[in-house]
């Protein structure tokens, strides 16, 4: 479906295009170099640890932080010389709950309404339109301080719609949420996408990137370190990490060399003797085991696990997030 | 889900003078809506008035004028300027407490005019000072004091320091700004605050104090304030000090305005 304002963009097809955006506060490089391309339309991935840089890319992205270097349009307008324009093209939902805590939930959506030039009347109908679809209406007279985390970030989500927005940021989105909570808030997202919106979301969490993101940034000390489709990614990272317990330490050389043969991929070997390799393919455990027994190395556990999110940085960058790299 | 289109029709290059000043009124409504959940954003402007011209009036009003009575006509002006005074130190310190809060992300990420939020908590705070006003004058009725002026005169007055408590109030918008936290703006606000109004002849008759200290005393844009509410209260004159108050009000403008701006859009 295509999205009610798109006549009145400049560039229809992209929702944003970022050119080596950098952003650093003193000598922490926040962000240094980030280039991404969002196509209208879609649900865009921002997967990253914390202090990766996610929160400042779309602070950047939305015109809340004006880029030390790099520019960044969104449907055609630049972010610093056309801010209010992008500004009327936005809706964000920050980390924390961009709403205000003393207020009811329907004061805060009325509020807004307002300051996006709704009628007094026009607004009230808003807020309680909003109310309902986001299932708020038995706490919208309540203040904030009494709603539940899950709540919370409904209203936070209903507030950036107010103005039905064709590119929603949300940062984090359900960082903190109970696995029901979330998976209502992955509903509400793929809803937004199928009425036209592009929506741009952030999160620490693999499986939520996969389940709801057609394309995906893999994002750490302020880089893009890998981006595709959900799929491409997993054929590059390995779907799981295979681990194997060596009997002997002695064996880790010839046992590295045969995964780097046989997966074509650096493994990681603790002083344990401890093997972990990510794994695209799992067929192709039979041909390192066989191997393993043709050199006759004795193992003591073979596990296959669905990668973390370290291991999947580890695969892309070679090395392992904060413990050093073995020699 | 279903909401209506209400998306604007053409995209705007910056917000028009009327979206400004309407976006502004909304956020001095929301800036009302925050005082009907916390009351007691209103005690310094209620409570104080209310407290103070009841101490200082039965403390020293024999001391200095003999009675209770003949000090009414120097102390409920003196109490009007110093209350007034002290509710415009508020408004730093709860800009700044917002500036902090992540609402405040969403109002910059809003297609409003950067300048609503500020202009909006500076015209909410109107709101207290004419309650500041009403409550002393109150007050005074109540203890005797039946200014010669009439409710004219009282009017005319409330009118000056509530316009003049507005130009102040930018002095303290700026300490909100610029401030690192709201305890240190609070802290920063009370220092310039305490000796602008207690060394002043809001209370006592400066004439009995050491030359330096009269020197500065009589320079303070306080004193003009109070000597000016007194003139008009108790005599009904327009006197020079009633002129050198618009003008030192109209100096803070010209002097803060810009700096509060430009400050506050370096932020927003």
């Amino acid at each position: 479906m295509v999205h009610p304002i798109s006549s009145l963009i400049k560039n229809s097809r992209f929702a944003v295009e970022a050119t080596g955006l950098i952003k650093h506060f003193g000598d922490n490089k926040a962000v240094d170099g980030v280039s991404l391309n969002i196509e209208a339309g879609c649900i865009y991935g921002v997967l990253g640890p914390n202090g990766a840089g996610k929160t400042t890319t779309i602070s950047m992205l939305s015109t809340l932080l004006r880029p030390d270097g790099g520019h960044a349009s969104v449907f055609g307008y630049d972010t610093v010389r056309d801010a209010h324009i992008v500004r009327q093209l936005i809706g964000l939902t920050g980390q924390y709950a961009s709403v205000d805590e003393k207020l009811s939930a329907t004061e805060n959506l009325y509020l807004f309404s307002r300051l996006l030039g709704l009628s007094k009347k026009d607004a009230r109908k808003k807020s309680a339109d909003l109310l309902e679809s986001f299932d708020l209406m038995e706490a919208a007279k309540r203040p904030l301080s009494k709603f539940s985390g899950g709540m919370r970030r409904r209203l936070d989500l209903a507030a950036s719609l107010i103005a039905q927005p064709p590119l929603i940021f949300l940062d984090e989105p359900t960082t903190g949420l109970d696995p029901r909570t979330r998976l209502q808030m992955w509903d509400t997202i793929r809803q937004l996408v199928a009425s036209g919106s592009t929506v741009l979301l952030t999160t620490q969490y693999l499986e939520e990137a996969d389940q709801l993101a057609d394309r995906i940034a893999v994002i750490d000390s302020g880089q893009v370190i890998a981006e595709g489709t959900p799929a491409e990614l997993k054929a590059s990272i390995g779907i799981a990490a295979l681990e194997l317990q060596l009997r002997s330490r002695d064996d880790a050389g010839t046992a590295d060399d045969i995964i780097r043969q046989i997966l074509g991929i650096d493994c990681h070997i603790s002083p344990e003797g401890r093997i972990t390799a990510p794994l695209a393919d799992p067929d192709l455990i039979t041909d390192i085991l066989m191997a393993f027994r043709t050199h006759q190395i004795e193992l003591v556990e073979v596990s296959v696990k669905s990668p973390t999110l370290d291991e999947v940085f580890m695969a892309i960058t070679g090395k392992e997030k904060q413990k050093p790299i073995n020699a | 889900m279903e909401i209506n289109t209400i998306a604007a029709q053409q995209l705007n290059k910056r917000p028009t003078v009327a979206q400004t000043i309407q976006q502004s009124l909304t956020m001095a409504y929301r800036g009302l809506l925050k005082v009907r959940y916390t009351p007691e954003q209103l005690v310094d402007v209620t409570v104080q008035p209310i407290l103070f011209t009841l101490m200082f009036t039965y403390l020293f009003g024999g001391a200095i004028s003999g009675n209770v009575h003949n000090y009414l006509p120097i102390i409920i002006p003196g109490i009007l300027a110093q209350s007034i005074l002290t509710g415009t130190v508020t408004i730093g310190v709860q800009f700044r407490e917002d500036m902090g809060k992540g609402v405040f992300d969403r109002f910059r990420s809003l297609p409003i005019a950067r300048i609503a939020p500020l202009a909006g908590a500076l015209l909410a705070d109107t709101i207290r000072y004419a309650l500041v006003t009403i409550l002393t004058f109150t007050m005074g009725y109540l203890m005797g004091y039946h200014p010669l002026a009439g409710i004219k005169g009282i009017m005319l007055v409330s009118v000056l320091v509530i316009c003049f408590a507005w130009c102040v109030s930018w002095i303290f918008a700026l300490a909100g700004v610029i401030g690192r936290s709201a305890s240190s703006v609070q802290g920063i606000s009370m220092m310039i605050l305490f000796p602008l109004t207690f060394l002043s002849n809001a209370f006592v008759p400066a004439n009995t104090l050491p030359s330096g200290l009269q020197w500065f005393v009589k320079f303070n844009p306080v004193s003009h304030l109070v000597t000016a509410i007194r003139e008009l209260l108790n005599q009904n004159v327009i006197g020079m000090d009633f002129w050198l108050t618009i003008a030192g009000g109209l100096i803070i403008l010209m002097i803060f305005i810009p700096l509060t701006v430009k400050a506050y859009m370096r932020k927003a």
